[in-house]
C-alpha cells in the first residue's frame, strides 16, 4: 500500500515568519497537532507541532504572564531539518519511521513540494482496514507448517464453501520457525462447515480451539 | 387481574427458510409455541397474526433499491452479480422464492407488536419471528433480510414519538440496529455479546457510542467468550440498570437471541438457561418501574433449536403474562411429541442441571475482564450524564 493512497492532501502549512500565536490559532480551528513550515516554493523547511507550539507559550497559569513571546517567529522553534516521505513510498515504510522516531507526522513530498502528510493515526486507521475487523465477518486462526502452498490450500477450503475473505494475516507461530499462524476474517455469521473443513484436512484450530469440549 | 398480553403468530413464520442445511430455522417458533400451548399458558385469545410490513414501513429503514432487489430476489430474477452488492445469494443469506413476502411478514409482526402495545391493546407483546438485527439499509447479513427492529424503532419514532431503548442479548452484536440510530439521541441501544474478535460481526467494541446528537446513547459490553451465567448476568443487569436511569425510556423494545448458551453451536458464550430466566424477568421489572409496562420483546439468533431456543423463548411469554417463571418438569406430552424428531435427547426440566457444563479454566480471568469492561462502559454513561 503506498503513501499516495492513505495521506491527507488538504494540509494546513505557514510561513517562517508567522508568528507562535497564528500557529496556536491554527492548530486549535483546525483540530491538528502538527504543521509544516513551507517557503514561497512551497518547500519545506520545518515543521512544529503542537508541543512545540505550547512549551514556547506563556503559561496559562500566570494571568500577567507577559504575551509578547506570542509574537515571536515560528522558525525560532520549528524543528528541522524535516524527515518527509514520497507519496510513492510504502505505508510499511512509515510505520518504521514512526516506530524509531519521536515524533508521530511526516510531510509528504513530491519534485520538492509539500504535498501531503501522513499522522501516526491515519497510520494506525489504515492497518485497523487492512485487519478487516470493520467488516462483519468471523476470525478463524489455523496453525500450519511453514512450507510453499499451504496458504492455497487453506483458502481453498473457504472458496469451496462459498464464502469471501476479508483479511489474511501470516504470522509466526511463537517461536518455532516451523510454523505459521494463519488468521482469517472470513465474511459469514455460520463458519462452522468452514471449520469443519479444516479440521477435516487436518490442520490445527488455534481458534476456536474448544477448550471445554468440541462444539463441532 | 388478567394482564394484557399479546403473542404474534402465524404459521407464514416458517416461510422464512433459505434452505435444509441453514442454520437459521424458524421451526424453533412453533417448538415455542407448542410448548407453551402444553403447559396451558397461550390461550387461542393471546395471539394475534402477523400483518405484513408495507414497503412504506420498510422504507423507513430499508432503500428503495434494496427493496426492489429483495422483490426481484424473491421472484428469482435477480442474478447471482446483483445479488452480491446487496448481500444477497451468500452463505448466510442465500436467495429463496418468495422471500420478500416471509420477510415482510417477519418485519409486521415486530410492527403487529408494536401497535398492539403503544395502542394500548396490550403491556406486553412478544414476537418470536422477529430480531432479525444484522439486516443493513441496503444489506442483507448474517441470516437477515429485513431489519424488523430497525424498522420497528423508526415506526415508534415516526407515529408515536417515543423514546425507545433497544436491549439486544443475542450473542452477537446488534450491528444494525446501532448503526440504525447511531447518531439519534431519542433511541438508545444495548447489547451485550460476546466479544467481537473472533466473532461475528467483529464489531460492539465498548468505545461505540454514538456520534453527533446521538454520542452517549449507544452501549456495547462486548464480553469475553467461555462467560458464564454468574458473570453475564452481573454485568448485564448492573448495565441495564444504569442505562434505563440514565436515558428514562418511553419504551423498552428487547432482543432476546438464544444463542449464548453452551450449547449453542455458533457461539462460545457458556451460559445455562439461568440467564435466559433472568433477561425477561428484568425486562418486565424495568419495563414497569419506568415505561408503565410498555415493553415489546422479539426472538432473534438461537441454533440450538431443540434443547435451548424453546425454554428461552417460553420464559419470555411466561414472565409476561403471569410474572413469574416456568419451573420443574417440562411438559411429557411435549417431549413425547418432539423426541423422536429431535436430533439431541431433549432435556425433562425447565432449568438446566449442573451436570452439562464445563469447567472454564479462565473462569476468574474472564469475571475480571467483564467487569473492567463494565466499569469503561458505566464511565461513558457518566460522563454523558453530567453533560447532558
Amino acid at each position: 500500500m503506498l503513501v499516495e493512497s492513505i495521506m491527507n492532501t488538504n494540509v494546513p502549512t505557514l510561513p517562517p515568519t508567522a508568528t507562535i500565536e497564528e500557529a496556536l490559532h491554527l492548530l486549535k480551528k483546525n483540530k491538528i497537532r502538527h504543521i509544516p513550515i513551507v517557503d514561497d516554493e512551497n518547500r519545506v523547511i520545518g515543521i512544529v507541532s503542537d508541543r512545540d507550539v505550547r512549551d514556547a507559550s506563556p503559561s496559562s497559569l500566570l494571568k500577567d504572564a507577559d504575551r509578547k513571546e506570542l509574537q515571536n517567529e515560528i522558525q525560532t522553534i520549528m524543528s528541522h531539518p524535516v524527515v518527509t516521505v514520497h507519496p510513492l513510498d510504502f505505508v510499511e515504510e512509515i510505520a518504521r519511521i514512526f516506530y524509531e522516531k519521536e515524533f508521530a507526522a511526516v510531510p509528504v513530498v513530491h519534485n520538492d513540494e509539500l504535498v501531503g502528510i501522513v499522522t501516526e493515526k491515519h497510520m494506525l486507521h489504515t492497518f485497523i482496514q487492512l485487519t478487516g475487523t470493520h467488516v462483519q465477518s468471523s476470525q478463524i486462526e489455523v496453525k500450519v507448517p511453514h512450507r510453499p502452498g499451504i496458504l492455497p490450500e487453506v483458502a481453498q477450503i473457504i472458496g469451496d464453501h462459498n464464502v469471501n475473505i476479508v483479511s489474511v494475516l501470516v504470522y509466526p507461530y511463537l517461536d518455532d520457525p516451523h510454523y505459521k499462524v494463519l488468521v482469517f476474517r472470513v465474511q459469514t455469521m455460520n463458519p462452522m462447515p468452514i471449520i469443519r473443513g479444516i479440521r477435516d484436512a487436518g490442520f490445527k484450530l488455534l481458534w476456536p480451539n474448544n477448550i471445554m469440549e468440541p462444539k463441532l | 387481574m388478567s394482564k394484557k398480553v399479546k403473542f404474534v403468530f402465524s404459521d407464514d413464520f416458517s416461510t422464512y427458510r433459505f434452505n435444509d442445511d441453514h442454520p437459521f430455522n424458524q421451526q424453533r417458533v412453533l417448538l415455542t409455541k407448542d410448548l407453551l400451548e402444553t403447559s396451558n399458558l397461550l390461550d387461542e385469545e393471546d395471539i394475534i397474526p402477523p400483518r405484513k410490513a408495507t414497503e412504506e414501513e420498510l422504507a423507513l429503514f430499508h432503500e428503495t433499491q434494496y427493496i426492489e432487489a429483495v422483490k426481484k430476489a424473491s421472484k428469482g430474477n435477480l442474478t447471482k452479480e446483483e445479488g452480491l452488492v446487496f448481500g444477497l445469494g451468500t452463505e448466510d443469506t442465500p436467495m429463496f422464492p418468495n422471500m420478500h413476502e416471509a420477510s415482510s411478514y417477519l418485519v409486521g409482526g415486530t410492527l403487529t407488536a408494536v401497535d398492539a402495545v403503544l395502542s394500548g391493546q396490550a403491556d406486553h407483546a412478544l414476537n418470536l419471528g422477529g430480531g432479525l438485527h444484522h439486516g443493513f439499509e441496503r444489506q442483507a447479513a448474517g441470516f437477515c433480510i429485513y431489519n424488523d427492529g430497525a424498522v420497528a424503532i423508526k415506526y415508534i419514532r415516526n407515529k408515536y414519538d417515543l423514546k425507545v431503548l433497544y436491549v439486544d442479548t443475542d450473542a452477537h452484536h446488534g450491528d444494525g440496529v446501532q448503526w440504525a440510530f447511531y447518531d439519534d439521541p431519542n433511541v438508545c441501544t444495548f447489547s451485550i455479546h460476546e466479544t467481537g474478535r473472533y466473532l461475528f460481526p467483529g464489531t460492539g467494541d465498548v468505545r461505540e457510542r454514538g456520534i453527533k446528537e446521538g454520542h452517549g446513547y449507544s452501549f456495547n459490553l462486548p464480553i469475553d467468550a467461555y462467560t458464564q451465567d454468574e458473570s453475564f448476568l452481573h454485568v448485564y443487569e448492573t448495565a441495564f440498570k444504569e442505562i434505563v436511569e440514565y436515558f428514562k425510556p418511553d419504551v423498552i423494545l428487547t432482543q432476546n437471541g438464544a444463542d449464548a448458551h453452551t450449547f449453542d453451536p455458533l457461539t462460545h458464550l457458556c451460559g445455562s438457561m439461568s440467564i435466559f430466566e433472568r433477561i425477561p424477568l428484568l425486562a418486565h421489572e424495568l419495563a414497569h418501574q419506568y415505561c408503565d409496562g410498555k415493553w415489546i420483546a422479539t426472538g432473534g439468533g438461537g441454533y440450538d433449536i431443540w434443547r435451548v431456543v424453546p425454554r428461552a423463548w417460553a420464559q419470555i411469554w411466561s414472565v409476561m403474562k403471569t410474572e413469574r417463571i416456568l419451573e420443574g418438569d417440562l411438559p411429557s406430552s411435549w417431549l413425547n411429541k418432539w423426541q423422536h424428531v429431535s436430533p439431541v435427547p431433549l432435556p425433562s426440566t425447565w432449568h438446566d442441571g449442573e451436570e452439562a457444563f464445563p469447567q472454564i479454566p479462565r473462569k476468574s480471568e474472564i469475571e475480571e475482564k467483564n467487569y473492567k469492561l463494565l466499569l469503561a462502559m458505566l464511565k461513558y454513561a457518566k460522563i454523558s450524564n453530567s453533560n447532558s
